[in-house]
């Protein structure tokens, strides 16, 4: 049993840069595969539905006739099953989260 | 005798995040009986089967718990994968292990931060999760998700990792491991944690096997049971021993959890070295159907799939019996004997996940 165990850490601590962001003004890095949110060129989509039918969360909601994509960010999980699945290619997974927003 | 006291732990107490509520019968300040009681947040996860497909079902058994959610993903999918005979090609397997221990060291660094945060040791638990933080940048760089990876899928993983990034993953763990041993060194010698943990909440090797314990908390009381010892994934390739400590008590809780991150850190590097080239996941077709237990290690301990297909693309059941659920009759046994200022640290003990036991 001993004490004082931790004053290597300590030393270290004082001299070494924190550990921390600091954050508003020194951004977080993402990485490439970083799941933030879903992306669509919508010019490009042909409103198959695979999305809509392969979304674990019923997130997505496709019309063909009216043409219309919708995703309800507050349900999607960002789990790329839609990414995945998409035949042209046109979702894509961006890496920045979506931004905040106030209410439903 | 003095009179008796009835004290309410939680569902809402500051030590942890979760809900789980104790009555606690004191006399003085000795507690005589501990009554659990469970249900604040159960979600009905067993009941979605029936409206997710089985390849569906992959992301909501990832979510059933936040800490240990890949290895529920590998569970189920390893589950799934037997009953449809799908045969996973290697490299696969070797990512899977390799993910499963990073998240085996997250979840125990998160634990480990959080027990020095509840016997009043703030800035080690901050170096703690210093260190999980690296980790965890890790993980997001090679799954996407810092917590819930996503990476998991039947008949294989999602992503693969290529050999450079292997090859760097590796000399990072290595510097983290060195970090890592000056915290593991605060742990296990020093002075105010022992005082706080030798002692504390003694289970027999006999009670701990009576009453089912699994996980850390079943080999701190001197039974070797581990099972990746079974050789699912890629455990069968490497070459490791179950960690077991003879004391029984919260310090050799604490100390079995912070040899397994050790244990872990050699499995990911063992598993760099002999990992083998070539695809890493294989076209799934048809349903599955039969019944299946599906068991593996996870950081707190055994967790079981149960898994019963018809032939249709929705399962019949699932069942889940999660390490906590197992863990909790030990929990009560210890309790009786102990201080009431005490219970938080040795509730801990066991690394409750409540949501995971609720599902």
């Amino acid at each position: 049993m001993s004490i004082f165990t931790f004053w290597k850490t300590i030393l270290k601590s004082l001299i070494s840069k924190p550990a921390t962001l600091m954050y508003p003004f020194i951004p977080r890095k993402f990485y490439p595969n970083t799941r933030g949110s879903i992306k669509n060129k919508i010019e490009a989509c042909i409103y198959c539905g695979l999305c809509q039918r392969k979304c674990p969360t019923t997130a997505i909601v496709v019309s063909k006739p009216d043409k219309k994509w919708q995703i309800d960010i507050m349900r999607c999980v960002t789990c790329n099953a839609c990414v995945d699945v998409c035949p042209t290619k046109c979702l894509s997974m961006e890496n920045q989260y979506s931004t905040p927003v106030a209410k439903e | 005798m003095s009179n008796r006291t009835v004290v309410p732990f939680g569902p809402q107490h500051p030590v942890l995040p979760e809900p789980i509520h104790l009555d606690l019968v004191l006399e003085d300040e000795l507690v005589v009986e501990a009554i659990p009681s469970i249900g604040f947040i159960h979600r009905g996860l067993e009941k979605l089967v029936e409206k997710k497909d089985f390849i569906e079902f992959v992301y909501v058994a990832e979510r059933i718990c936040g800490i240990c959610s890949f290895i529920h993903g590998q569970t189920y999918c390893q589950g799934i994968e037997e009953l449809m005979k799908i045969q996973v090609p290697d490299r696969a397997l070797f990512l899977r292990t390799i993910w499963g221990e990073m998240s085996r060291i997250h979840s125990h660094t998160l634990w480990l931060g959080l027990m020095a945060d509840a016997f009043g040791f703030e800035s080690l638990f901050m170096h703690s999760w210093r260190i999980r933080e690296r980790l965890l940048d890790i993980i997001e760089e090679t799954t996407g998700g810092r917590v819930i990876f996503g990476s998991c899928k039947i008949g294989g993983v999602r992503r693969d990792i290529n050999s450079e990034v292997l090859q760097r993953i590796q000399g990072e763990l290595n510097q983290m491991e060195k970090e890592m041993k000056e915290i593991a060194n605060v742990f296990i010698k020093d002075k105010s944690v022992k005082n706080r943990l030798v002692g504390i909440g003694v289970l027999s090797r006999s009670e701990a096997l009576m009453l089912g314990a699994v996980g850390p908390m079943l080999r701190a009381s001197g039974v070797s049971q581990d099972m990746r010892k079974l050789g699912y994934a890629a455990y069968k390739n490497v070459e490791f021993e179950p960690i077991t400590s003879e004391d029984g008590d919260s310090y050799a809780r604490c100390v079995v959890r912070i040899k397994e991150v050790f244990q872990s850190f050699d499995i990911i590097r063992q598993c760099i070295q002999k990992i083998p080239a070539g695809p890493v996941d294989i076209k799934v077709t048809g349903n599955p159907s039969g019944e299946f237990f599906s068991r593996t290690e996870q950081p707190r301990g055994e967790v079981v799939y149960y898994l019963k297909a018809n032939g249709t693309k929705n399962l019949e059941r699932m069942r889940v019996r999660t390490p906590t659920f197992s863990n909790i009759p030990s929990i009560v046994k210890v309790i009786p004997g102990s201080q009431l200022a005490d219970i938080p640290v040795l509730l801990l003990t066991i690394d409750p996940c409540i949501s995971c036991t609720e599902r």
